[in-house]
């Protein structure tokens, strides 16, 4: 019984993180019908801010480690917003899907290589320092480590968030009007290039909140950080059906579980096994994933 | 001056001339109906107004703005509403939404809210429907949100493209039952329609357009006796 409740804290945990991540992918999927793949490597983006400026906040202010995450958030979302407008923005306005799907693969590696490029990053790995002290909380005879319910409560606050400034918001509306139709969305008076931008830095801000909470649990940032994750949270998004949010938070958890529960019961070798297993037999009944609508394409 | 004055438009989609040389103009409280058989061209020129269509070269001005040179989303804040053809809703929004949608660009809160209401007054049926999702409405129900939503922007000049498309014959009747309260309450409307019966009958004056080129135009009354414009548009034989 401890077993099965420690398996599914983590399980939650995992799938929390999974799930922030999943969000950026099916938002911007959802705007303009694109993966980013580039979207993963915010994460590593987020993972090294907060490896240079937690030391700031910790010896230089005194506050705590966590608190370099303001800086992740805005530095992953002007890269997120660089992207967008420096490489897709341009390729969209010229080219195909294709084109835009080859430009995101390849934003993705740039990104990659060039975060090794810079000497204070380099090609070996970064250890952050304890982001959240050691404790423990016991509750109902099984010990919880803080990080993991931090996690949980951090992430769960983030989807609260998120859903309330898509569906009760005006410029949630806005967002939805330009993923439905871009046309009408210009006719009421909203900028879809704006629109779309904000888009990608809330994807971006989610990434760093999660690259807080992964290096949290696994202190280690290297530059090919995001692709395992980033691909992950991308099954989950299409587990969950891409361009649902929802579907992004409901993929991330089952993919946690999934892992999770792999690891404690069967073996950690069958983790990713079991992941991809499910995705396959997911799609296989419902194409469009889970919670996922069929999306008509507007001529 | 006029409300909105075309002058020479061209337009090309990529090599097709669609647009070639179109000048016409639409006094303030008039209703102006374009009339044309289908490709004719009407589509592109209300398109071409509101900035969904890049002109390749010619004028269009309204209440004083050149709008070639204005970006697309910035022309609604003018008060130049465009109702679309095939409503062009957000399908998977509420009816509620859609109509917020229509006063997205305005900040004064209460203004929007008492504008609401005012639509859902003049509509009771979308008021009973305001939280359903608009892609489960019917065709005219949908044509009431898809103007109501042009309502919500406060416009002083509506654009209309094919309001009747698929609607039977009474509710083409309530819609333009529609059109004639905007145009009482001060409203300009340039009416883009194949059902040249209705469009003439509502209309101060007319345009008629044949690929591409403004072949005729008068009052309403002249054209719906012009027996050009009858064997071509008006089912006479």
């Amino acid at each position: 019984m401890t077993i099965f409740l420690s398996t599914l804290m983590v399980g939650l945990r995992l799938g929390s993180i999974y799930a922030l991540i999943a969000l950026g992918y099916t938002m911007v999927y959802g705007i303009i019908r694109m993966i980013n793949f580039a979207h993963g490597d915010f994460i590593m983006v987020g993972g090294y801010t907060l490896v240079f400026t937690m030391p700031v906040m910790t010896e230089k202010l005194g506050l705590p480690a966590w608190t370099g995450v303001v800086f992740a958030i805005i530095v992953c979302a002007i890269v997120g917003v660089l992207v967008e407008l420096l490489a897709y923005r341009p390729v969209r306005k010229k080219g195909t899907g294709m084109s835009a799907l080859i430009t995101a693969i390849a934003m993705s590696l740039i990104l990659e290589n060039l975060a090794q490029a810079i000497p204070a990053i380099g090609p070996n790995p970064k250890i952050p320092q304890v982001i959240f002290p050691a404790s423990s909380l016991t509750l109902a005879g099984i010990t919880i480590d803080t990080t993991t319910i931090y996690t949980i409560v951090v992430a769960g606050a983030m989807m609260v968030l998120l859903t309330l400034l898509v569906k009760k918001t005006s410029f949630g509306r806005a967002m939805r009007a330009v993923s439905e139709n871009k046309k009408a969305a210009v006719l009421m008076g909203v900028s879809v290039d704006r629109t779309i931008l904000l888009t990608f830095a809330i994807g971006a801000s989610l990434a760093a909140v999660a690259a807080l909470m992964y290096i949290a649990q696994y202190p280690l940032v290297f530059t090919t950080i995001g692709s395992s994750l980033g691909l992950k949270a991308f099954v989950a998004a299409v587990l969950g059906g891409i361009g649902s949010l929802p579907g992004a938070m409901l993929g991330g958890l089952i993919i946690g579980m999934a892992e999770s529960f792999t690891v404690s019961y069967i073996s950690s070798a069958m983790a990713d096994t079991f992941v991809y297993l499910i995705l396959i037999i997911v799609l296989l009944i419902r194409p469009v994933g889970i919670l996922g609508k069929n999306v008509r394409e507007k001529v | 001056m006029s409300m909105l004055e075309i002058e020479d438009l061209q337009v090309y989609y990529g090599r097709i001339h669609a647009i070639k040389g179109v000048s016409l103009s639409v006094e303030e409280g008039e209703i102006i109906s374009l009339i044309g058989a289908n490709g004719a061209g009407k589509t592109t020129i209300l398109h071409t107004i509101t900035g969904l269509t890049k002109a390749k070269s010619g004028k269009i001005v309204y209440d004083g703005h050149d709008l070639l040179s204005i970006a697309p989303h910035k022309i609604v804040k003018l008060g130049l509403a465009h109702v679309p053809e095939r409503r062009q809703l957000f399908e998977r929004m509420t009816v509620e939404e859609n109509l917020l949608m229509g006063a997205y660009f305005r900040t004064d809160k209460a203004a929007v809210r008492y504008d609401l209401g005012r639509i859902y007054k003049l509509f009771p049926r979308l008021n009973e429907r305001k939280s359903q999702i608009a892609g489960t409405l019917s065709g005219g129900e949908q044509q009431m949100v898809a103007m109501s939503r042009a309502m919500m922007s406060q416009p002083k000049m509506i654009v209309m493209d094919e309001p009747s498309m698929g609607l039977s014959p009474i509710l083409v009747k309530e819609v333009f039952g529609m059109i004639k309260e905007m145009h009482d309450l001060g409203i300009t409307v340039l009416l883009v329609e194949q059902n040249a019966n209705m469009a003439l009958a509502i209309a101060d004056r007319g345009y008629v357009l044949e690929n591409g080129r403004i072949t005729m135009s008068g009052t309403a009354s002249v054209l719906a006796s012009d027996d050009g414009v009858r064997k071509a548009y008006l089912g006479d034989r």
